[in-house]
């Protein structure tokens, strides 16, 4: 078997290049099941996607006499018995291709290499609303595996016709059906042939189980491996066209500046250059990148601050007081709420406040965004580095005053996106220089306008004010977050009288709130609510003298939270102690995108009083394993990202001025921090597949915060967790 | 200022007419087309950009390309040169192997920087791994999976 790259985000593959006029038409023969990626398969509707679409489905690629729009992805078995899942999600690093190939591949009985997944095309693939919330396994890998299961009974009937043997007696072989003692056999390509066969889901087809599992289940190397080690895998930026300009705009020195005036006349004068000028974008572009950087920088400019701008005092030291002072109404979610607060103090024997909290933080993927616009006719072709590529096209669209299918917006490979490739301005950046100049135009951020545009992750605070009984048992949870908003705050450790309120949005913008552009950031939120979370029941545990471990075991009566602390434990060969304990050794638990995960980390301190984390052990549930090297990798990386947020990642401003420009400023992970990494998943085979690309990520701070506690008793209320911090932290 | 530059590239011999300062980077990407060694940083502290020169990595970014006058520049592209036919040269199978590879979009800068490493000792240790490795950047955190298929390529290397 031909192994190609099946993977590859495909979709420029001109095999693939279907007419997107008409779709019925796109969807081409051979047998069809449309169905929805969006909508959680009935019976295992653990959690609605939190996002929903904005707005009316463009249409995306069907124009007219489309699907309907909750309609928004579909699976072929082609003439040629090959086959294609066309999805408009896209792959950004974490896998989630190869998870989806594997499912499909399971249900259909075929090989993995024999699926092609065609992704992150508005001409090719039906409307979706992006790839976020680690929602591709766990929602649209289940519908996937539903429609695979209904092709394959369609399959089954059509080969019972024909090799006239009951569907029962027949057998699936890599898209060959036979009967079971082989005397006939029909392949998919033969049963497919001259067929136009179209159903929407049904969801009645049984899927496979954990025992007929041959090709889910099992380790799988990424479908995208090859393209990747050998420079073919394309990025954005890879991509070129006859005569296409580079453009390099003019930046404002901060976020709420307003141009005031351009004097382009030396830029102008430069050979190959061309200057774009509206009032609102003033561009240098030239064939040479080089070129139009240098003519950029002769472009001389005059900005004035707006009146909306924060002031300058507020900066990374400030913000925290800066976003408390002025709060609006909060939320309280009722599923967090129970008992009687005053009630729940009464009982207590000890009560705790604390207040934890982190400033903001960049995304810095190695790819910084990246557009190309290449006018085609009346429309415009785009390839843009985004999560999100038909909102994006909808965005171009509006901009540009096109109908959407005249916009064909194509997500290449991602290098990175962590919630930070939802937004991006840079679409329509390209998109205005194109059909200025009427040449293909890419815009690549340079490191210092990817840090400047970062959609940050929020400067956010928790408040919380806990208490328990003389006996060691939870009494009051009350649980207050500002600015980070509440993913993964849910509290699954038992206090009979506890509440939540959610002030403000984490991408809340404004005078009295964030004083620039917020987003998502792995996990949005997730990361503070667990450390806020993990930290308090540990100054609880070590207040009582208690294990840290037990205390927690005592005060949770959640099954599958007992399951991840006691596998990561075993795995470790954790040793109770009460902390400080001098062994630098520290425990959190957290729950996100459907799965649970405890960590265990151990630490010590360089001799410059930095944090060196020796050892990480990770157990996570995330239901039923999709691909456990996969699953395994994703935990890795979590782990080792996190342990930027957890200990250097910190971004410098000044009102709107951001003063962190390049990785020289914002520290990243590096391979000296490489701890020894044990993270793997545990058994919970009666559950649907679960999120895989954040939770692992979401504890990290807290253990690594217990365990800066269990060595020495100094408590950090503040990520990340430098050496200034610690020594201030000492000081108490 | 043009004046005429002869290299070696991935095996081939090639001759520019260019301006000498123009950073090697760019030169590769936009004349030659070869998109492997990537941006990220421009100011030589992450390592996308790494290539090869007369064996040691270094970082297109910073460099001119007058610098490799006369000098032999390997690129992701030329290092395994029956790509095509399924043959990788061993770090490059390693890292696809053992899940090196996350986004990729460090990954050809990585397996570059590996190659110069191996070059230079081949029998190297995890800790020379990890500090040859140290200014590379790489954000997905595929850290563990990386140390782990250079030393297995290097193990390869010293089998075969
Ligand atoms: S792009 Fe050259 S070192 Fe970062
Ligand atoms: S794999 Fe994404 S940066 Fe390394």
């Amino acid at each position: 078997m031909e192994d190609k790259s099946v993977a590859t985000n495909n979709a420029h593959d001109p095999a693939h290049d279907l007419s997107r006029r008409n779709f019925m038409q796109s969807l081409g023969g051979g047998v069809v099941i449309l169905f929805s990626a969006t909508a959680p398969k009935a019976g295992f509707a653990q959690e609605q996607p939190k996002q929903q679409p904005k707005g009316k489905p463009a249409g995306g690629g069907f124009g007219m006499g489309g699907p309907p729009p909750d309609l928004n992805a579909y699976l072929r078995i082609g003439e040629d018995g090959k086959v294609t899942v066309f999805s408009g999600k896209i792959e950004q690093g974490q896998g989630n291709t190869t998870a989806l190939a594997q499912m499909a591949a399971e249900e259909l009985c075929v090989s993995l290499a024999s699926v092609t997944m065609v992704m992150g095309d508005t001409a090719l693939c039906p409307w979706d609303m992006g790839t976020f919330g680690s929602m591709s396994v766990r929602v649209f890998g289940a519908q996937l595996r539903s429609a695979a299961a209904e092709a394959r009974t369609i399959l089954l009937e059509m080969a019972a016709e024909w090799l006239s043997v009951p569907p029962v007696q027949l057998q699936i072989d890599d898209g060959v059906i036979s009967a079971v003692d082989k005397s006939k056999t029909v392949t998919f390509a033969e049963l497919a042939k001259g067929q136009k066969i179209t159903r929407a889901l049904e969801g009645k087809a049984v899927t496979h189980t954990l025992a007929e599992f041959s090709v889910m289940g099992r380790d799988a190397v990424r479908v995208d491996a090859v393209a990747k080690v050998t420079g073919a895998a394309k990025f954005t930026a890879d991509y070129s066209f006859p005569g296409m300009l580079h453009a390099k705009i003019v930046r404002p020195p901060a976020h709420g500046a307003k141009l005031k005036a351009a004097d382009a006349s030396e830029a102008e004068k430069m050979p190959g250059v061309t200057v774009v000028r509206e009032p609102d974008l003033v561009a240098a572009l030239a064939a040479d990148p080089e070129v139009a950087t240098a003519a950029r920088a002769k472009i001389k400019v005059e900005y004035e601050l707006s009146s909306g701008a924060a002031p300058e005092t507020v900066d990374e030291k400030t913000i925290f007081d800066h976003l408390l002072g002025n709060l609006p109404k909060p939320q309280i979610p009722a599923n967090e709420k129970s008992g009687d607060l005053a009630e729940g103090e009464k009982a207590s024997a000890e009560v705790f406040e604390h207040s934890w909290r982190n400033g903001y933080g960049a995304h810095a993927p190695m790819e910084p965004h990246a557009a190309l616009a290449k006018p085609e006719g009346d429309g415009m072709t785009m390839y843009i580095s985004t999560q999100t590529p038909f909102p994006a096209q909808n965005q171009v669209a509006g901009l540009l005053k096109l109908p959407p299918e005249k916009v064909r917006v194509i997500a290449p490979f991602v290098g990175g996106g962590f919630g930070g490739k939802s937004s991006g301005d840079q679409s329509n950046e390209a998109a205005r220089l194109a059909k200025a100049t009427g040449k293909p135009v890419l815009v690549a951020y340079t490191r210092e306008e990817e840090f400047f545009y970062d959609a940050f992750r929020p400067a956010a605070i928790v408040k919380i004010k806990s208490g328990v009984d003389a006996g060691g048992k939870l009494t009051l949870w009350s649980y207050d977050v500002y600015y980070a908003g509440n993913r993964s705050a849910e509290m699954f450790y038992d206090a009979p009288h506890k509440q939540q309120q959610v002030y403000g949005g984490p991408m809340s913008f404004g005078p009295n709130a964030h004083p620039f552009q917020t987003g998502s950031w792995r996990a949005p939120g997730a990361n503070l609510n667990n450390f806020a979370r993990e930290s308090q029941i540990d100054v609880m545990a070590a207040k009582l003298k208690a294990d840290p471990l037990d205390f927690r075991l005592k005060n949770t009566s959640d099954k599958r939270a007992r399951a991840v602390l006691e596998a990561a434990a075993e795995r470790f060969g954790y040793k109770p102690a009460p902390a400080p304990s001098g062994r630098g050794i520290g425990i959190a638990c957290g729950i996100d995108a459907g799965s649970y995960v405890a960590e265990i980390a151990q630490v010590a301190l360089d001799a410059k009083g930095a944090v060196v984390v020796k050892k990480v052990v990770a157990a996570q549930d995330m239901g039923v394993v999709v691909n456990p090297a996969g699953a395994k990798m994703q935990m890795e990386g979590c782990i080792m990202m996190g342990l930027g947020y957890t200990l250097s990642e910190e971004l410098r401003f000044k009102g709107g001025r951001i003063l962190t420009t390049n990785f020289h400023d914002y520290k990243l992970p590096r391979f000296s921090w490489l701890p020894e990494i044990d993270a793997f998943p545990i058994k919970h085979d009666d559950l649907e597949p679960q999120g895989g690309g954040e939770p692992a990520i979401c504890p990290i701070g807290a253990a690594v915060a217990n365990a800066l506690f269990d060595l020495e008793g100094v408590r950090l209320h503040e990520m990340p967790f430098t050496p200034e911090r610690i020594k201030a932290a000492r000081k108490g | 200022m043009t004046e005429t530059i002869r290299f070696k590239l991935n095996g081939q011999p090639v001759t520019l007419d260019t301006d000498g300062d123009r950073k090697l980077l760019w030169v590769l990407r936009t004349d030659f087309g070869l998109t492997g060694a990537k941006y990220s940083c421009g100011i030589g502290v992450c390592g996308a950009c790494t290539v090869v020169v007369d064996d040691k990595a270094v970082r297109s970014c910073h460099t001119a390309v007058r610098d490799v006058k006369d000098k032999d520049v390997l690129t992701i592209e030329g290092l395994a040169p029956d790509a095509a036919s399924g043959k990788l040269h061993p770090l490059q199978q390693a890292f696809a192997d053992l899940g090196a590879v996350q986004c990729g979009f460090c990954t050809p800068g990585m397996i570059m920087t590996a190659y110069a490493l191996l070059k230079k000792n081949p029998d190297v240790t995890r800790e020379q791994v990890i500090a040859g490795m140290e200014n590379n950047i790489c954000r997905c955190g595929a850290h563990q999976r990386i140390v782990q298929a250079i030393e297995s390529a290097a193990g390869a290397g010293k089998r075969g």
